[in-house]
């Protein structure tokens, strides 16, 4: 009974940080507003855990910049606006989805490329048949039938 | 082993691929583990697109005691010859870490501006009265609006400003003597 009910809240536990933001005090009156202040929030790297979104994140800074975005959402300001203004200052690591240009080409390449890398290897070990193996000598159709027997 | 994916590599390539494999991997992690140590390699560092760019307007920030006047974005462009503007606070552990490199700087007459992120004003006037004052100017920054700006993202924080107001170079986290020596002197000396 203990295991299920450790188990049940384990499986609760992504849930909780799911909801870790949920300071009423942070978000917009208008609901339309807060759902697009953490749409873009949510695509916003926090630098001091690096891992997290902003939307996600515990951290004082985090909190400041929701803050921030939240106060740029009002203005009616547009979302990439609102993006770039986080990007001049903290530049594109801030953005948990990386941008495609030539310094990013080889990332955002690396799946096909795996996949790529994948399919030709596949294709040359099933180009290389291993040769049949030599018919048993007498001596080993002697053993094997001996085996066989017993 | 029968030979079975032997075919084509030798058996002796077989053993000694991964071997130096992981030879190799550890001779990284040695190196890194070495900078990481000697405060020349930050895993967490972030580039702050500021460098090279001029810095960010503010409006004057209030004085930190003991200093009895804060500065703007004005006063450093004004200041006539580069500076260091560091970023600290008196809740700060690396910022005491990085105090006799600053008292070090300062006493070989690089002025350094301190905005104080964050903090209580009477707790950083007691830090500076204490351990020492590097500081040739003060202000404080208690919503850490101004800091976002600067691409702020943990105290401390320096920056190298030219008499141009522009930012020659950012280091985030606590200056060691080391960083002082072959990174931020060399820079002073550059935008003399």
């Amino acid at each position: 009974m203990i295991r299920v009910l450790g188990f049940l809240v384990l499986l609760a536990l992504p849930l909780a940080s799911a909801f870790a933001i949920s300071d009423p005090a942070e978000m917009l009156p208008d609901p339309k507003e807060e759902a697009r202040a953490e749409a873009i929030g949510r695509q916003l790297r926090c630098l001091v855990c690096q891992n997290e979104s902003i939307e996600d994140s515990g951290a004082d800074l985090a909190r400041d910049l929701r803050q921030v975005v939240r106060q740029h959402v009002a203005a009616g300001e547009k979302d990439q606006e609102i993006i770039t203004w986080m990007v001049s200052r903290y530049g594109d690591f801030v953005r948990l989805r990386p941008p495609f240009e030539p310094l990013t080409w080889l990332l955002w390449a690396s799946p096909a490329l795996a996949l790529g890398g994948g399919v030709l290897f596949v294709a040359f070990a099933a180009r290389q048949k291993r040769p049949a193996p030599a018919p048993l000598s007498p001596a080993e159709q002697r053993k094997l039938k001996d085996l066989l027997k017993s | 082993m029968s030979g079975l994916p032997a075919r084509g590599l030798s058996r002796r390539a077989l053993l000694g691929i991964p071997l130096l494999a992981a030879a190799a991997a550890g001779g990284g992690f040695y190196l890194l583990l070495r900078r990481m140590e000697a405060g020349r390699y930050d895993p967490h560092a972030v580039d702050n697109p500021l460098v090279g760019h001029p810095i960010p307007e503010f409006a004057a920030l209030p004085a930190q005691a003991p200093a009895e006047t804060g500065f703007g974005s004005a006063d450093l462009r004004a200041a006539g010859r580069p500076v260091l503007v560091n970023f600290f606070a008196s809740w700060c552990v690396p910022c005491r870490i990085e105090h006799p490199s600053l008292m070090a700087l300062a006493k070989s007459g690089v002025p350094i501006w301190g905005i104080a992120y964050k903090d209580r004003s009477a707790d950083a006037a007691k830090l500076l009265d204490e351990d020492g004052n590097p500081y040739a100017r003060l202000a404080r920054d208690e919503s850490g609006r101004v800091s976002i700006d600067w691409g702020l993202y943990g105290v401390p924080e320096t920056f190298l400003i030219d008499r141009g107001g522009i930012v020659r170079g950012h280091w985030a986290g606590p200056l060691s003597e080391d960083t002082v020596r072959d990174e931020v002197s060399p820079l002073l000396r550059k935008y003399a």
